[in-house]
Order: structure tokens, then sequence, then C-alpha cells
């Protein structure tokens, strides 16, 4: 069974310890997502998860086959359109592969003309379909979320999270997501990990059992009340005023 | 192969842009006869008289062979250039260490001009080949040098880290985010490396050789031949609007054209 296992990680830039003691599992079919306030490690914590720091001390063990990041900001190539931006991590470059991304990308929701825009005519929300088509195009067994949702509306924020929770259920692909909106948390995941920060630690863990794509939004804001409640959380961002 | 098809295709298109440029040539031209009206033909020929003189020129055996011999003394010089300039460059803009011991020697180089190049390539090198070659070289290797050395200190850092993490292998990055990336920074240093080269082969001629189009330019003054020099003059003009305008601006037009 493919899983990442996070054991006793610690991570410091120079002198300050960014991360302690780390622990956790992601188990295949599973969504995590760590919470915390921003500028507090998560995004460190990601990429070392993602292999794209060098783990320093402590140990991740990852034996998902194919892994996909999808980022905060989209990091598209600006010399290659919405497609080819698509098809980009494809080994292949014919015609099969392309077609195969303008499907995806009109899965995501682009209309037919942008497909040959590049990146400086498309709006920021087009550029955040084409990042999550790019990532879901090798249909990775594993994907990282890095708070891909924060500059998006309502209603590309919605269909872009079903999208995830389609290939979750449907191809159990496990994703680790990080966020610091909590609703978005509790919407997405199986399990929700708070990372205080200076240094990051993991300081509580909620499940949630509800099938995720069964949760509406009375589930949401009720989940999301009852983890604002409680005093670990109030205290992790540093929340001040009481209702 | 389909990019070469391409570039033909839309080449048509590209000459019907110039349009405006034509016209602001014949304003210069327009000028220039006005100049022709007022000072007389010793000062300045008329245009007509020059076209003439270069029409005259190019039937003539010995201007083919010095015009050949000028473009290939630049074209070796340039190539020279471009070739080690752009792999010193990128070389040096791998290592941070090189690229900020490179850039005080750059300028010193570049400040020198090209005149004193000149003088001491002939006193090294004597009067002939060598001495334009290594001018040539030494004036335009400098551009192509800092224009690599920027390119490979600005690839985007976020770019390069998710093509990371895509695991996409050394090839394929060099293909879709070097390569193009880099082009941005070369093409330009490259075209004005080959203007620069162009321009000191001929004064590099005009001083130290007795073949080539500097060299002609050297006899047409020494007869007071003002046609003719301004002859050679239009001829060696032509020949970078021909390099520039027919052969590399295509090429710029569509590997840049995800730009505006």
């Amino acid at each position: 069974m493919e899983r990442l296992k996070v054991k006793d990680l610690q991570f410091y830039y120079g002198v300050t310890q960014i991360l302690k003691d780390i622990n956790f599992e992601l188990k295949k079919g599973e969504i995590k997502t760590i919470v915390g306030p921003s500028g507090g490690g998560k995004t460190t914590l990601l990429r070392l998860c993602a292999d794209l720091l060098d783990v320093t001390e402590g140990e991740i063990l990852n034996s998902f086959k194919k892994s996909a990041f999808v980022f905060q900001d989209a990091r598209l190539l600006p010399w290659k359109n919405a497609v080819e931006n698509i098809a980009m991590p494809l080994a292949k470059k014919d015609k099969e592969s392309l077609e195969k991304a303008s499907e995806l990308a009109i899965r995501f929701g682009l209309e037919k003309e942008d497909l040959v825009k590049y990146p400086k005519d498309l709006s920021g929300g087009m550029k955040q379909r084409v990042n999550f088509a790019r990532a879901l195009i090798i249909k990775p067994d594993l994907l990282f979320l890095d708070e891909p949702f924060s500059a998006l509306d309502v209603g590309l924020k919605e269909d872009l999270q079903h999208y995830i929770l389609e290939a979750n259920s449907e191809e159990l692909m496990s994703v680790l997501c990080i966020t610091h909106d909590l609703m978005e948390a509790v919407r997405l995941s199986d399990s929700v990990l708070l990372l205080k920060s200076d240094p990051g630690e993991i300081v509580k863990s909620y499940d949630f059992t509800l099938p995720k794509l069964k949760r509406d939004y009375t589930y949401l804001f009720d989940k999301t009340h009852e983890l604002l409640k409680e005093d670990i959380v109030r205290h992790t961002f540093e929340i001040k005023v009481s209702l | 192969m389909k990019f070469w098809i391409k570039i033909l295709k839309d080449f048509p298109w590209f000459l019907w842009s110039g349009w405006g440029s034509i016209a602001s040539i014949a304003l210069f031209l327009a000028f220039w006869d006005f100049g022709n009206q007022i000072y007389g033909d010793l000062i300045l020929p008329s245009p007509y008289s020059v076209f003439g003189s270069l029409k005259t020129l190019f039937g003539d055996v010995e201007f083919t062979q010095n015009l050949l011999l000028t473009v290939k003394r630049g074209l070796y010089g340039t190539l020279f250039s471009l070739l080690f300039g752009t792999i010193l460059g990128l070389t040096a803009g791998y290592f941070a260490t090189a690229s900020i011991v490179s850039r005080p020697i750059v300028t010193i180089l570049v400040g020198i001009p090209p005149i004193a190049w000149i003088v001491l390539a002939m006193i090294w090198f004597g009067l002939g080949d060598t001495t334009v070659i290594f001018t040539v070289i030494v004036t335009a290797l400098p551009i192509v040098f800092v224009g690599a050395l920027q390119g490979s200190r600005t690839v985007e850092n976020e770019l390069k880290e998710m093509m990371d993490s895509f695991n996409i292998g050394f090839f394929q990055k060099t293909k879709d985010l070097y390569f193009p990336h880099l082009f941005s920074y070369l093409f330009p240093a490259w075209v004005s490396a080959l203007g620069m080269g162009w321009k000191i082969v001929i004064m590099a001629e005009l001083l130290s050789t007795h073949d080539g189009i500097g060299a002609s330019l050297a006899v047409a003054r020494s007869h007071l031949d003002t046609p003719l020099a301004l002859a050679l003059v239009a001829a060696m003009v032509l020949v970078l609007l021909f390099v520039e305008y027919v052969l590399l601006e295509p090429i710029k037009q569509e590997v840049e054209s995800w730009r505006d």
C-alpha cells in the first residue's frame, strides 16, 4: 500500500528552527490538510514532502509512484500556450497528448479559444485552471496543493475543489494540502493537522468522517464553527476578539 | 521542421509590414537629395549617382571579391565571438563567483576603444587577416558575453522548481525553460555583436589591410571619389540590413511570438 510517512522531521534555516518533531502519515486515497497561520512553515513542510527541499533531520518515506504539485501562483511557462503548458509534464509531445491536454482543459472550464492563448492573455482564474490541469494530466497518485485556491473567486474555488474530490473518490488520488482557510480544510479533508508557528509544530489533529462529496454548507459551517471555538485553534491563529 | 515552415509561411506578412520602414527610407533619401542640391556633387553626391556607381560596383569582379573577403573576415570574427561569448557567458553565469569576477573585466574590455585595439593588434600581428579578425573578436565578444551572463543569471527559480516537481529531465528543461529564456537575452546580444563586428571589420581593414571593402574605402578617399565612397558605404549598409531584417528578424518574431 502506497503511503507518505513523515517521521521526526526537523528543519532549520540557519539557526532558526522552522519545523519541529513533525510526524504524520498519509495513506492511499486519503486527503490530509495542514492548517496554520501564514509564515508558519507550511510551505516548507510541503516542499520537503514533495522532495523540492532536502531533508536534513528526520525522515520522509514516499512510496507513491507519481506525484504532482499545484503551486499557489500558476507558474506557467510564458512561451507556451495553454494547451502546451498542460501537456508539458507528459513525456511524449505528439498529437495525441495535445488532444488529451485540450480535452482536460475543456473539462477544467477553459473555452476553446483560450487553448491557444499565451499565459499573458489569460486571466488569473484561467491560469489557475491550467495549473490544475497540468498537475492532473499525469494522473498522479499523490497531489500536493500549496494554497492554490486562495486568490480565486468562490465559484471557481468550488469548481476546482470538486475536481480534486472527484479524482480522489474515483481514482483514489491522495492529497496533501496546505491552507490557512479552515472551511476549505473541512471541505476537502479526511483529517486536518493544526500547525502552530515558531517553530512549526503539529499541535492537534481533527478527523472528519462524513464522505467528502456529501458535505453540505450546513456541515461545513458547523464544523468550521466548532473548530473556531477550540482554544488551541484560536491560540494558534492568534484570534484575539471573541464573539 | 514545422518551425522553419512557419517562418517561411509568415515571411510575406513580415515583408508587407515593411511598408512603414520603406516610407521612412524614402524620406531619408529625399533629405539626402536636398543636401546634394545645397552642397553640390563633390561634398554630397546625389542618391541617384551613388546608386549608379553602386550598380557598376556590383558588376565589378574586384569589388565582389573584396566584398566576399570582408564578409568572410567579419563572419569568422563574429561567429567566433557568438560561439565563445555564449559559452563563456553561460558558464560564468552558472557560477556566482565567476559572474562577480568577470563583470569589471568586461567593463574594462568594453571601455577600450576599438581604434586602440586596432593599433595594438597591428603591433602584435602586423598587417593582415589576423589583425582584422582579432579586433572584431575583442569588440564583439564582450557584448555576447554580457548577454549570456545576464540570461543565465535570471532564469526564474520558481519555474525551475515547478519543472523539478514533475521530475522533468535536464534535456526537456533545457528545451522548455533554459533555451526560450536565454534566447530573449542572447538574440539581441547576437544582433548587436553582428552590427558591431561589421562596422569594426571595415575600420580595421581601412587601417591595416590592402584588400577588402575597408581598403577600397581608403582608395576612394585618396582619389577624392565621393560617389564611390558613398556607394561602398551603401553596400555595407545593405549587407547589414539584409542580414538583420531578412535573415534574423523573421526568426526572432517566430521564437518571440509569445511576447506582445
